[in-house]
């Protein structure tokens, strides 16, 4: 992790309050790293950046946000996020060529370096939970991981990154409206017939509490990836932490700033 | 670095009068990922208690205007694995070591500051007498003169090394508060600890935070700070510690004219990570525009207007 400014180079809505912005390193807080080896930046899927979105008081905290895609031959970073309060809003004011004060990459990201190339990965993800996933499905993708994506949305207006998934492999659709797939939710779009070794989700917590209870007692491993409300970032407040189980972790509660955001499903207490 | 920075707590002395406020640092780690920490004055590690605690249920934060409300509920392993594994790796950067210790009973209290100061390289203890998230402890001793005296003398008895002891904002006198710890033989103060403050969340229409009610902190809370510490160095000879909303070298040397010798920074280490060593290297243009040679010779200097 480290402090940089990151020079903006498109912040646009992408569907009804659903904004990309693409980033590009610009420098590593030099004055005050002074001396010291300019760390490589390489973010890895499910990592996320916590973003100064005023050089005043008001808001005063950073907001914590998803990658949704890194190229490193360009070192630019997009982030795709949901407008939904003072913080995000002010994010989807800056312009083309302003500069953000960005900490990053922050957290431990989807573990995937043990997976088989002959596995079948389900990704599942809910609104504005789905961006990291398709960072993740990418990485898979090039290791010649098969991959299956599940999409919850509202309904079809609410809906974003369909033919992204779509260039990745298999995509099924569902909106609590009809309007876009079929009506219901992402644990609909699941037959008997799905084998799938490793699942990955983000979105909603009732959406993840009860695809965590479906499979708990099953040979199915899986990560979920959580957003809590966070104070420093990284590790050193314990305001953001989680309930896990007591049999796995003895204090009872970890960090989703640091030892998270994505944890191993059966670990969590949701 | 220069001199000009160099403060003194009694007879303990810092290069540079900044250190962390207790709970925003954790015990370090997570900041020796930006720079080096020996950069600071001191360095006070988070509110350390008997046994391990798990802390509060979450959400434990919740933002507010130039500020933020929490409950973490003093999350920290127990006093005998920071004495293991905690103090051995800060002492590294040759900085002194100041320990904020919490309980919830005059015992406990008295038994952490007892092994705590046993410890060679812990150069001050902070009696945390005021956290406001701890049910049944903490803030009892923090809003009763008495018993903030009689704890204060306990700890005194037993602690090897000098005891600062950080008060509550939530008293209708803070004087009295001061006064009844210096009584009871605190060798100074650290002031303040956050302000009970809650938030509503309208769609639940509960409150936001799940302990209810948190401790404000941030640039809301600093005239308030200010005015306590001005209140209270005008009724006390020991050094006092200024806390309170600090997220520059200029809200430094605010500190200082209303009293205090040495500051800690808080919330502004979550904003920025690098504010302590960006506030240390700042701090020589403020006193330069101030036409003031050495920091302590500020402090208090409010009072003579």
């Amino acid at each position: 992790m480290e402090q940089y400014l990151m020079r903006v180079k498109e912040n646009k809505e992408i569907t009804d309050k659903i904004y990309k912005i693409t980033l590009k390193l610009k420098e590593i807080n030099r004055s005050l790293a002074q001396g010291r080896q300019n760390k490589l930046f390489s973010p890895r899927p499910g990592q996320f950046l916590y973003i100064r979105v005023s050089d005043v008081t008001e808001p005063l905290l950073r907001r914590p946000i998803s990658i949704y895609d890194y190229d490193p031959d360009t070192t630019q970073i997009t982030l795709v996020y949901r407008v939904q309060g003072e913080g995000t809003k002010r994010l989807s004011q800056f312009k083309v060529d302003d500069d953000l004060d960005v900490i990053g990459p922050l957290g431990n990201g989807f573990p995937y370096d043990q997976i088989a190339t002959n596995a079948h990965i389900v990704l599942i993800g809910g609104g504005i939970g789905i961006p990291p996933l398709y960072y993740l499905a990418k990485e898979l993708v090039e290791r010649g991981i098969k991959v299956t994506t599940l999409l919850g949305f509202q309904s079809k207006k609410d809906s974003f990154l369909i033919n992204e998934f779509l260039s990745l492999g298999e995509v099924r659709v569902s909106s609590m409206d009809g309007s876009i797939g079929i009506r219901g939710t992402v644990l609909d779009l699941i037959t008997d017939r799905d084998k799938w070794d490793t699942f990955y989700t983000c979105g909603p917590m009732t959406m993840m509490k009860a695809i965590q209870e479906k499979w708990l007692n099953t040979a199915i491993d899986g990560y979920i990836s959580l957003e809590e409300r966070m104070g420093c970032g990284i590790g050193a407040c314990y305001g953001c932490v989680v309930k896990v189980d007591k049999k796995i972790d003895k204090r009872g509660y970890k960090k989703v700033c640091f030892d998270g955001p994505v944890f191993y499903f059966r670990e969590v207490i949701l | 670095m220069s001199s000009r920075l160099q403060v003194k707590l009694g007879d303990l002395t810092l290069k540079n009068p900044i250190m962390p406020a207790s709970g925003c640092f954790g015990f370090g780690r997570e900041y020796v990922n930006f720079y080096n920490l020996s950069k600071l004055g001191a360095i006070v590690v988070k509110g350390t208690t008997l046994e391990e605690r798990i802390g509060n249920p979450t959400p434990r934060i919740a933002e507010t205007p130039s500020g933020m409300i929490n409950s973490i509920g003093l999350q920290n392993p127990g006093v005998d694995v920071v004495i293991k594994e905690e103090i051995p790796w800060l002492s590294q950067f040759n900085i002194p070591i100041i320990v904020n210790v919490a309980g919830t009973m005059t015992e406990d209290y008295v038994e952490v500051a007892r092994r705590i100061s046993n410890v060679s390289e812990v150069s001050m203890i902070e009696l945390n007498i005021s956290c406001p998230n701890v049910k049944c402890g903490g803030i009892t001793f923090g809003t009763d003169p008495k018993t903030a005296h009689e704890l204060t003398k306990a700890v005194k008895e037993v602690s090897k090394v000098p005891v600062f002891v950080k008060l509550s904002p939530n008293v209708t006198d803070i004087v009295t508060m001061a006064e009844a710890v210096v009584e009871g033989g605190a060798d100074g103060l650290s002031m303040i600890n956050t302000l009970i403050g809650m938030r509503f969340d309208l769609k639940t229409r509960k409150p936001v935070l799940a302990n209810k009610l948190g401790g404000l902190s941030g640039p809301a809370i600093k005239p308030i700070a200010l005015r306590m510490i001005y209140e209270v160095y005008k009724h006390v000879s020991v050094p006092i510690i200024g806390i309170g909303g600090i997220t520059s070298a200029e809200d430094v040397a605010e500190f200082f004219l209303a009293g205090a010798s040495a500051v800690q920074v808080g919330t502004a280490n979550f904003v920025d990570p690098y504010i302590m060593p960006k506030i240390i290297q700042d701090l020589e243009r403020v006193l330069d525009e101030m036409g003031v040679n050495n920091i302590s010779e500020l402090t208090g200097e409010g009072w003579n207007y």
